[in-house]
Parts: structure tokens; sequence; C-alpha cells
């Protein structure tokens, strides 16, 4: 088991937004997980991250506590948020910092990014938040892409890219080590059909759903 | 600590592109540059002359800006970082909360610090051009003292900014510590003691307790107590106590103090959700 969330429930200014939640996620696990704004598909995940404090319940990560053990459940998994933050340092810098922080060698962060025609290069002095938004999406999921992770977390990661980003973003995660388990936040079923073996929906802070596919 | 100095070198180098920086050094090292254009500092005005009296006003519109100028820049680019998801990102990679805190606050104190230190030494130079005996002892005192009270108003920025989650909330909340602080100097405390009102002891502790006012007092502690723009509770101080118990004093209190608030600061930031 890599991941597990045992009954936890996550209020926010006296609103239950993760009611009771129990989920599992296995070694090989590709899920898709939907539901409506809201619903508390990102405070989970952001629970999962240890960002946040559950109010009671349990999770693991890896057999740690994402809160006590943050650097070591960290070093696992790779996050891209629903949308790019407005990153003031510059590539290079961002570069520097997620190199020297999660053992990310750069090469292997310009050959991914060479595979989503994005040419990092020639702007490594320029401000990340100054790309566009197609290229600041397509630059967080090569530096994800890169961690060595065994569980890769997307939050609704294809909003922002061009139809022909984002054929290119499913054809990398084709490639993805299939040891590696998956979670993606989307509303697009029909786009990550075949990538996916699992699907979840969540409504009202609840998992209503979860069927292998 | 590797990633510590990591932090705080990418902080810095993120300070030093944005504009915030670039206006305080303007600011700073502007204000230095006029004192000499204007020639303030060949007037003979109240007994000082040259250098020392332009350390003087230098140091007198510092205690009004410098404060207010840490809160805002510090508390609008930390909660600024939380509300814009920025804090998300970076904190989904391995590095520690400590590690992530103190190397922020590490190199924030560089960029804070460096641009009022620069213009004190911009004046030095301008002094030394112009010729004339370099009150040594001032200088060193008045780095010293810009050093503890950007340290105790960093600290207050990273405190308030992690206890109070909006951005708005913790600008309002800065603005008001400042301006109870300001209001808390020489002037108004003349104005409760006079009043008769309140104990002398009360108004003394006050202004012992004020680190804008323990650095104003700090700075005037070298010259003559006789001198008018004392001020009562600062003279009455100076008399008390000895210029050297309160220049420790002057520099000691507000680390002491800057060195709490962040660190009630750090257990928020490690105890609460950090989004
Ligand atoms: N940090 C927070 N503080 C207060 N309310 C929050 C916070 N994060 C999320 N919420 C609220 O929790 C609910 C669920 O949000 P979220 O998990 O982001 O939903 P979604 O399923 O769309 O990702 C929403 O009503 C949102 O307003
Ligand atoms: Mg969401």
């Amino acid at each position: 088991m890599l991941a597990i969330a045992k009954d936890v429930t996550k209020s926010f200014m006296g609103t239950k937004v993760l009611d009771n939640v129990n989920l599992t996620i296995n070694q090989g696990d590709r899920i898709a997980m939907m539901g409506p704004n809201g619903a508390g598909k990102t405070t989970i995940v952001r629970a999962l991250l240890g960002f946040y404090h559950i109010d009671s319940g349990e999770i693991r990560v890896n057999g740690a506590d994402p809160i006590k053990d943050r650097v070591e459940v960290l070093k696992y998994i790779s996050f891209i948020p629903q949308l790019p933050p407005p990153v003031k340092l510059s590539i290079g810098e961002l570069l520097s910092f997620v190199e020297k922080s999660s053992a990310i060698s750069r090469e292997k962060i310009f050959l991914e990014s060479e595979r989503m025609d994005l040419d990092l290069k020639n702007q490594l002095n320029k401000p990340f938040f100054k790309l566009s938004g197609g290229m600041k999406q397509k630059l967080l999921i090569a530096i994800a892409l890169s961690k060595k992770s065994n569980l890769l977390i997307f939050d609704e990661p294809t909003a922002n890219l061009d139809p022909k980003g984002r054929e290119k973003f499913y054809e990398l995660l084709t490639e993805i080590d299939p040891s590696c388990s998956t979670l993606f936040i989307t509303h697009r079923l029909d786009e990550i059909e075949g990538l996916v073996n699992r699907q979840i929906y969540m409504d009202l802070g609840k998992v209503v759903e979860d069927e292998k596919i | 600590m590797k990633n510590l100095l990591l932090i705080a070198y990418l902080d810095v180098k993120e300070s030093l592109r944005s504009k915030w920086f670039y206006v305080y050094s303007v600011v700073f090292g502007g204000l230095m540059a006029l004192f000499f254009i204007t020639g303030v500092s060949d007037s003979v005005v109240m007994g000082f002359t040259g250098l020392s009296r332009t350390l003087l006003i230098f140091i007198q519109v510092t205690i009004i800006i410098l404060p207010i100028f840490i809160l805002i820049t510090t508390v609008k680019s930390i909660s600024g970082d939380r509300e814009s998801n920025v804090l998300e990102y970076m904190l989904s990679f391995p590095v520690s909360l400590k590690d992530y805190y103190w190397g922020k606050m590490l190199g924030r104190f560089s960029t804070v610090f460096l641009p009022v230190f620069l213009a004190l030494i911009l004046g030095v130079v301008f002094g030394m051009l112009k010729g004339g005996v370099l009150p040594w002892k001032m200088i060193f005192l008045y780095s010293a003292l810009l050093f503890s009270l950007s340290f105790v108003f960093l600290g207050l920025a990273f405190f308030l900014s992690t206890i109070l989650k909006s951005t708005d909330i913790a600008l309002g909340a800065s603005f008001v510590v400042w301006i109870v602080l300001l209001a808390f100097i020489d002037i108004a405390l003349m104005g409760l003691m006079l009043q008769n009102r309140v104990s002398d002891d009360v108004v003394i502790t006050l202004a012992m307790l004020n680190p804008i006012e323990v650095f104003r007092i700090g700075a005037i502690s070298l010259f003559d107590p006789e001198l008018t723009v004392i001020g009562p509770v600062a003279y009455y101080l100076l008399d008390t106590l000895g210029s050297t118990w309160l220049i420790v004093y002057a520099f000691v209190y507000p680390i002491v103090i800057g060195l709490l608030l962040s660190y009630i600061g750090y257990i928020a930031f490690r105890k609460k959700d950090l989004l």
C-alpha cells in the first residue's frame, strides 16, 4: 500500500470539507478522481502531502505520517498543482531549488521538456511567472516526471494546455514507469480513459464511488 | 542546513529582482545623497556638524519609515506566496519546514538590512570626501542599532504573516502596530506624563518596551543629555541608566523580541495548516 487515508475528516470554518474519507492507493493504481468543484478533491490531495492537519482519522504515505515525516514522504511524491503558481524565481533558480532539494538531475528535466517542445536552455534567466500558461504547465510536468517518485499526483494538470500540448502530455504519461502509481484529478475522463485503471468520484467531502475499470 | 542556505539564497535572488527592493534602496540611498546635496551637513545647528548631523537626521527619518517598509514588503511576500499557491508548490518538495522558515528569514534579513546599512556607508563615504573627522563611534553604534531595528520588525512581520492567514488582514495589523508604536515615542509619552493621570513609572516602562522608542533613545544617547532634541523620557533614562547600559539595552532588547516573535511564528507555521 502506497498511501492510505482512514476516516479522514477536515473542516474549514465549521464546514466539513472532508467527511470520513477512506482511500487506499496501491502500487500500480492509475486513478482518475472526479467530482464537482468544491467536492474536496484538492483538499484530500493536500492532506496527503502534509499541508493540512486533519481533524480526525489517519493518513500514511509509504508508511509515514506526511506531517511528522514530511521530508521522507515528499521525496517519493511528484505533485502538479491545479494552477501554475506565479513563482518569481527564474527558471534557472527554480531548477536549482528542485535539483538540490529533491536530487533531480537538471539534464533529465531538459530532456523531458524537450519532448514536450519546451526549450528551456535559452530562457534560464526568465522569471517563471513570465512564461505562458502552457509553458509553465509543461515545465511543472517535466519536473514532476523527472523526480524519482512512486506516486504522481496531478491536480487538473491539463487545464492550461492547448490541444497539442495535451496530446503530448498524454503521450508522455504512457511512458511513466508502470510501478509508479498516479492520481489525476480531472474533469475529462474521456481523455485519460486509456491511462487509468480505477476511478473515484467525490462529492460533498465524501468518496461516493470507487471502482476499477 | 544545506536547504536552509539554498532557500535563503533564492529568496535574496528573488528580492534583488523585485520592485520593492529597488524602491527601498533608492529611497534610503537617495535620502542620504539628498542630505549631502542640500548641504544639511554643512550647517551647524544645535552643536552638530558635518557627518554626525547627517547621520542623526538619517536615523530620525529611518525610525519612521524603516519599520513600515519592512512590515509591508515582508508581509506581502510571505502571505502573498501562500495566497497565490507558490507556497503549495515549493513545499511539495522535500524541504523541512525548519529549513524553509528560517531560510526565508535569513534571506529576508539580508535584503532588508543591507540597503539601509549601505546607505549609512554611503554617508560615510560622502563624509570622507568632504574631509573632517569621522565619528566612528557613531557609525558603529548606528550600524548596530539598524541591525536590531531591522531584526525586530522582520520578526514581527514573520509573526503576523504566519499567524494571520490573509494578506489584507496581516497588512492591516502591521499598520496598526506601526502607528501605535510611533504614537508612543517621546511626544505622546510626554503628553501622558503631563496629564499626571499615569505615573511616571508607567511612562518609562512603556518607553522601554517600545522598540522604536528604544532605538530612538539608543541613537541619541551619544549626545549631551541637556539637548532639547532628546525629549524628557529619553533624558530621564539616560540620566538614570547611563549611556553604556542604555546602548546595550537598545541593541539587545529588539533582538530578543525579534527572536521571540519569529519563534512563535515558526511554531504556528508548524502547528497550523500550511495553506
Ligand atoms: N484553506 C482553505 N480555507 C477555507 N476553505 C477552504 C480551504 N481550502 C478549501 N476550502 C473549501 O473547501 C471546499 C473544497 O475545496 P477543494 O478541495 O479545493 O475542492 P475541489 O474538489 O474543487 O478541488 C471548498 O468549498 C473550498 O472553498
Ligand atoms: Mg481543486
